[in-house]
């Protein structure tokens, strides 16, 4: 089970000095995306040169993947500055801009903004003016976009080739959790050149929110790792713990955000109060979901991870929208192309 | 006529190598490398950390740089819009 | 998982497969190399496509630490072929350590011969032929170029010919050459195992001495013409899979290799007179 190796190794570095099959572990990390964030936390520790030069690459990598999110936030933030509207950026280039320590080491994929819901139009304009596109869909995906989900059809940029998700919730609309999106941009946090991040406590139910309210759990050990990162980061001011309640309430996001913690407190030791640790009979399949890869870098429990992808369509849609849904996925892949 | 004023980042952000009459631009706050022709390097270089537009841009350049083109304002200001998009310059 | 570790050149693989197949004959071809050097660099996988795949009519998906979507699945008899596609892939996305550059080399009194080109340009089979004609055979489908020294470092992976290349290898001995493959998306081929020496040699780096852009074509007259170093600079950062993803250090190796050693373009029609105009160019940058 070598994705608890690299759990074990994020939460206690020292751990290193007894790993016997670092093959295994760089499988297991690569294929949950968590090389970078690992090469950083074993830093500077006492390892065999070829362990230590494997894990500088991985370092190297991360760098050079932070330089290129930070750049396609900065070319957004170009296009769309003229429309004088605050642009939130969300996950792994938020942490990253803001300097935070869920940001080190982070493999960081597509950009993801967030905008008021009005101003979607003119934000799609900006863009498409500026030199994105769409990613070719057909007209199904684009009318179930613009419809029910909680972003923009993908962009993609013509000539860096770099997509872009703007998101105007953070949750599908017909989920049944109603985020509270105008809370999400007032309450932001303004980082002084146009770009804002989400206040403390939203960027936790945030979080929180992606990985268990949207989503079958891929990559879901580093989500869960940036939730480590951020709960650290954030408790140490003064009331935060119940501003975070008070927030994931309002975003009908409270039971995603205990998970999130009680997940976090048993996987990396995350600190969290102690009313949160309660026993629920969910948890441990959560548990083997998030651990389900092996030493080959093999996604494991085959029948696990499929409930969870049944799941994650559930979450999103109501039961007769879902099936009318999959038939028409379904048709589609049957269809001669 | 006044344009809209540009700026490039500093000479820090960049590495150059020249490649026989063509310049390797290495621009690391993207990552990005550039082959420019001249009078690419020359724009940038009048625009590193100091704004301006095309006609400034012109005048800096005019100093160091012969222009061959009859119509050297409209080119200039050809060769910043392609600047911009690539990410080199940036509105002021 | 069936297991096989190899190391080629600086690089150690873990290549896992569903069958055992694809394993012994990767075994065979590479008999001779090098033990891996743990930790293995790069975990392959050969898994079955879908899960009863593995038994009926056995369908070969390429996995690994790296990977890229869409890559379709091969037939299990060509199972040899999916672990060198997929120890592609991984250099390809996972290589950090030097500038690849998509290129054969080889090498000779320590000087290294980079023959660059597209796919089918023919550079594999010159550098083999140059390594059957005493010349140190390095690599033919990765060109490591080190960050900090600028070497060649050899990566002598085997080299596949399509059959009617192979014409050209009369002598090589028969355990060095894989099995036939049929049916591959450059049709029917075989791989060639580098000589003795190659292996032998393959920690030792090089430095690169000249650049070469071939073109082979039956209708051609030799010829040779300079290449500027701007020219050789844009077609090799179109040839390198890692230029972008190692930012400034690939800059700089790269300048380094282009501002420093001379690229030249040959047209030839047949394998002789290639290694002839490789030998006269060689004479003139010495």
């Amino acid at each position: 089970m070598s994705a608890s190796v690299v759990a074990r190794l994020l939460a206690d570095p020292a751990a290193a000095a007894e790993v016997e099959d670092w093959t295994a572990v760089f499988a297991a990390a690569r294929g949950e995306s968590l090389t970078g964030s690992l090469a950083f936390r074993l830093k500077g520790l006492k390892l065999p040169d070829k362990v230590g030069r494997l894990l500088a690459d991985a370092r190297g990598a991360a760098e050079a993947g932070r330089t290129q999110a930070l750049w396609e936030a900065e070319m957004a933030r170009r296009a769309l500055a003229p429309l004088g509207l605050p642009i939130v950026l969300l996950k792994g280039t938020a942490y990253v801009a803001a300097g935070l320590a869920a940001g080190t080491g982070r493999s960081i994929g597509d950009l993801d903004i967030l905008v008021p819901r009005t101003a979607l139009p003119e934000v799609e304009r900006a863009l498409l003016a500026a030199g994105w596109e769409w990613v070719k869909e057909d007209s199904y995906d684009d009318l179930y976009y613009r419809r029910w989900m909680h972003e923009l059809p993908p962009l993609i940029h013509s000539t860096r080739d770099r997509m872009i998700d703007v998101h105007h919730t953070i949750l599908p609309l017909t989920a049944r959790p109603k985020p509270d999106a105008e809370a999400l941009v007032a309450d932001s946090v303004a980082l002084g050149n146009g770009l804002h991040i989400l206040c403390p406590e939203d960027m936790v139910v945030h979080a929180a929110g992606h990985l268990f309210a949207d989503g079958d759990l891929a990559g879901g050990l580093r989500n869960l790792w940036d939730i480590d990162r951020l709960l650290r980061e954030f408790e140490g001011a003064e009331g935060f713990w119940q501003r975070l309640h008070d927030r994931a309430a309002r975003h009908g996001l409270l039971s995603a955000v205990h998970r999130a913690g009680r997940l976090a407190n048993d996987l990396y030791g995350t600190p969290v109060p102690e009313g949160w640790r309660v026993r629920d009979g969910a948890d441990p399949l959560f548990k083997s979901r998030l651990l389900a890869r092996d030493g080959w870098g093999h996604p494991t429990r085959r029948a696990l991870r499929f409930g969870f992808y049944l799941r994650s369509h559930w979450l999103r849609m109501p039961p007769l929208m879902l099936a009318r849904h999959l038939w028409r996925k379904a048709r589609r892949r049957s269809e001669p192309a | 006529m006044a344009g809209p004023r540009f700026v490039a980042d500093p000479p820090e952000a960049a590495r150059t190598v020249a490649l026989e009459t063509l310049t390797a631009f290495y621009h690391a706050p993207s990552g990005t490398t550039h082959i420019l022709a001249p009078p690419a390097p020359q724009i940038l270089e009048a625009l590193a950390g100091r704004p301006g537009e095309a006609d400034e841009v012109l005048a800096r350049i005019g100093e160091r740089f012969e222009l061959a083109s009859d119509d050297a304002p409209a080119a200039i200001a050809a060769r910043l819009a392609e600047l911009e998009a690539a990410g080199l310059v940036r509105r002021a | 998982m069936r297991r096989l570790e190899l190391r080629i050149g600086p690089v150690s693989f873990r290549i896992g497969s569903a069958w055992a197949g694809p394993l012994d004959q990767l075994e065979c071809l590479y008999a001779g190399y090098p033990a891996a050097e743990a930790p293995c660099d790069f975990t392959v996988r050969l898994e079955p496509a879908r899960p009863w795949r593995r038994f009926l009519r056995p369908s070969v998906a390429i996995a690994g630490d790296y990977w890229l979507p869409d890559t379709a699945p091969l037939p299990l008899s060509l199972g040899l072929l999916a672990a060198e596609m997929g120890m592609n892939l991984q250099m390809a996305l996972g290589q950090r350590r030097y500038l690849l550059l998509h290129a054969a080399a080889v090498e000779r009194e320590g000087r290294a011969l980079l023959i660059t080109g597209p796919s089918g340009a023919g550079k594999s089979t010159l550098a083999a032929l140059l390594g059957e004609r005493g010349w140190r055979f390095m690599g033919d489908e990765f060109a490591l170029v080190g960050l900090d020294d600028g070497l060649l470092h050899a990566f002598p992976r085997a080299v596949s010919l399509k059959n009617e290349a192979l014409a050209l290898f009369p002598d090589v001995a028969p355990e060095r050459l894989g099995p036939l493959l049929e049916g591959t998306p450059k049709g029917t081929i075989r791989h060639l195992r580098p000589n003795d020496e190659a292996v032998a040699r393959m920690d030792q780096p090089a430095s690169p001495a000249l650049i070469l852009f071939p073109r082979f074509d039956r209708e051609l007259e030799p010829a040779v013409r300079p290449v500027g170093a701007a020219e050789v600079f844009v077609r090799l950062t179109q040839a390198s899979t890692n230029y972008v993803a190692l930012a400034e250090p690939g800059f700089a190796a790269l300048t380094r290799l282009v501002t420093n050693v001379p690229g030249r373009a040959i047209d030839y029609a047949t394998g002789e007179q290639a290694v002839a105009l490789v030998e006269r160019l060689w004479e003139e940058v010495r």
